[in-house]
């Protein structure tokens, strides 16, 4: 389990993507850190940069580059039946990859949302820690959803963002009924949770969301577990 | 001992020799042919398909809602949709269109290492360039231009006011598309092929466009409610959508529909620019890109 998680971190930070990895976040503290320096950084700007920009845009695009990541490219060129062969539980090889997703979440995406909170507003409101929260369980519900879509299509990166982009910000603008089914929404409701400041308002409840959160994340793992047990290895393209 | 070539009888080759020109037509179609899965397994088809009809259902529910309003005597307050602004308001769509499909022109040739076997052909480093740039262009063109030219057919079906206007308003769109087409297909190819690995060209030409404007809105929202409008209206140069339509707003007459107009006084000609600069640049990228993967 530790050699498969080493070969993954090796995988993800070894090539290019990598350089992805440390540009995304690294946007958001340019933001944050200019929006200081020139005073702008009040609570409810704070809120709606890490609302729009931590949340609606880092946070699952790097959930969608790790997700798919760890999995993906060793399907589609068939290295995956090198771990395969081994005597390891199928589930035990997702459920690995799964974990080294969320820590590069975690690693490229909640903490930098927790440091550009705290560049723009230090505790207050306690912003920082309520974003990072839901920063978290946001980044771990896409990251199930998004292993799931590896292991099930060689179209996970194109189906994830249609999912991200056109379900929860286009036709989750117009139609309320595709907000309670969106992790964005999700994770933005525990932020609210967590947080004292009013701008941040979330249209599903947490009682709601919680519980969406877990499912999505138990069902994800366990399809992807599953799916890995009977997968076929094709050719690519 | 000295070597001798014998003359085994295989036939010599004398027809005519087709050319560089024969070539390029060649790639262009091909590629053309490839950003749609044409020619390609069901599986390369569903996804360009699916969003190519997800691209006309606003537009044939645009003129479905208009046939039926004009029919029950209504018609004067219901409108098609714009047709400059179709692009702009289906943006999602069309950056996964070209996040999708720029790794399947851009990115497949470098994996399975056959550029030189493009290049054992008389096809020169620029005209392998100008394919491909040509053949994802034209791909866009056919994406954005389509559902456009239902809207104005639907005009036409339903004996919509003014329709000289409608008819230039329509040229306009059109002259609007191939802008956004062109300067699309740059940042989608020059990303891919810095990308060759399969899903990750994806996610870097998508990362590029959803940071881009992400930030750029933000910014624009923050600018806007401290009422420095022209630093919003700037701002807007560093995302193509905004781009583009900025353009198409100064040389075009539109109407915006992005969040910002382009700024006053030397905005246009500055935002034309960079649209210029874009596609010369991405296309110098493009030419040392594969001159080097030649080589290799």
């Amino acid at each position: 389990m530790n050699t498969i998680a080493y070969i993954t971190f090796r995988g993800m930070l070894g090539r290019r993507r990598a350089l992805l990895l440390f540009i995304l976040p690294a946007v958001l503290l340019l933001l944050s850190i200019g929006l200081r320096v020139t005073g702008n950084a009040d609570l409810d700007t704070a809120a709606a940069l890490l609302t729009q920009f931590g949340l609606g845009a880092l946070l699952p695009l790097l959930a969608l580059l790790a997700g798919t990541g760890v999995i993906g490219p060793e399907i589609d060129d068939g290295q995956i039946m090198y771990l395969m062969t081994k005597p390891i539980a199928r589930p035990i090889i997702s459920t690995t990859k799964y974990l080294v997703a969320v820590a590069l979440v975690v690693g490229f995406g909640v903490v930098p949302i927790f440091v550009s909170g705290l560049i723009m507003n230090g505790l207050t409101a306690g912003l920082a820690s309520g974003f990072a929260l839901g920063a978290l369980v946001g980044g771990i519900a896409y990251c199930a959803l998004f292993v799931a879509l590896a292991v099930m299509s060689r179209f996970a990166v194109t189906i994830g963002l249609i999912y991200a982009l056109v379900w929860e910000n286009l036709i989750g603008r117009y139609a309320s009924g595709a907000r309670t089914l969106s992790v964005r929404q999700w994770a933005i409701s525990v932020t609210d949770l967590g947080t004292n400041a009013t701008s941040v308002t979330s249209e599903v409840h947490g009682s709601t969301a919680v519980p969406l959160l877990i499912v999505l994340t138990v069902l994800g793992v366990a399809v992807a577990g599953w799916k890995l047990r009977t997968l076929s290895i094709t050719g690519s393209d | 001992m000295t070597s001798v070539i014998h003359d085994i009888g295989y036939r010599h080759y004398d027809g005519p020799r087709l050319g560089r020109a024969y070539a390029v037509r060649s790639l262009f179609t091909h590629n053309l042919r490839a950003a749609y899965g044409l020619g390609r397994p069901v599986k390369a088809k569903i996804m360009p398909f699916l969003l190519f009809t997800i691209m006309l259902l606003p537009a044939a529910i645009s003129v479905a809602i208009t046939a039926l309003a004009s029919s029950i005597g209504s018609g004067q307050s219901i409108n098609l949709i714009r047709y400059s602004a179709y692009a702009v308001y289906l943006q999602p769509l069309i950056a996964i269109f070209l996040a999708a499909q720029s790794p399947v022109l851009a990115s497949r040739d470098l994996r399975f290492h056959v550029t030189p076997l493009y290049f054992s052909r008389p096809l020169s480093r620029l005209d392998y360039v100008l394919a491909k740039y040509g053949a994802l262009t034209a791909a866009l063109f056919i994406l954005l231009g389509t559902p456009i030219t239902i809207l104005f057919i639907g005009a036409l079906a339903t004996k919509q006011k003014h329709l000289g206007t409608h008819a230039l308003d329509w040229a306009g769109g059109l002259v609007g598309c191939l802008m956004f087409a062109l300067v699309l297909a740059a940042i989608g190819l020059v990303v891919a092929a810095f990308t060759p690995r399969r899903g990750f060209g994806v996610t870097a030409v998508m990362a590029v466009y959803l940071i881009s404007t992400a930030a750029v809105t933000s910014i624009q929202g923050i600018a806007e409610s401290q009422t420095k409008f022209g630093v919003a209206r700037w701002a807007g140069v560093f995302t193509p959508f905004n781009l583009v339509d900025d353009v198409q707003v100064w040389a075009l007459g539109a109407k915006s529909s992005s969040p910002e107009p382009p700024p006053s006084g030397l905005g246009g000609p500055v935002f034309t620019l960079v649209c210029v600069a874009v596609v010369a640049g991405s296309l110098a990228i493009l030419y040392q890109r594969f001159r080097k993967a030649g080589a290799r």
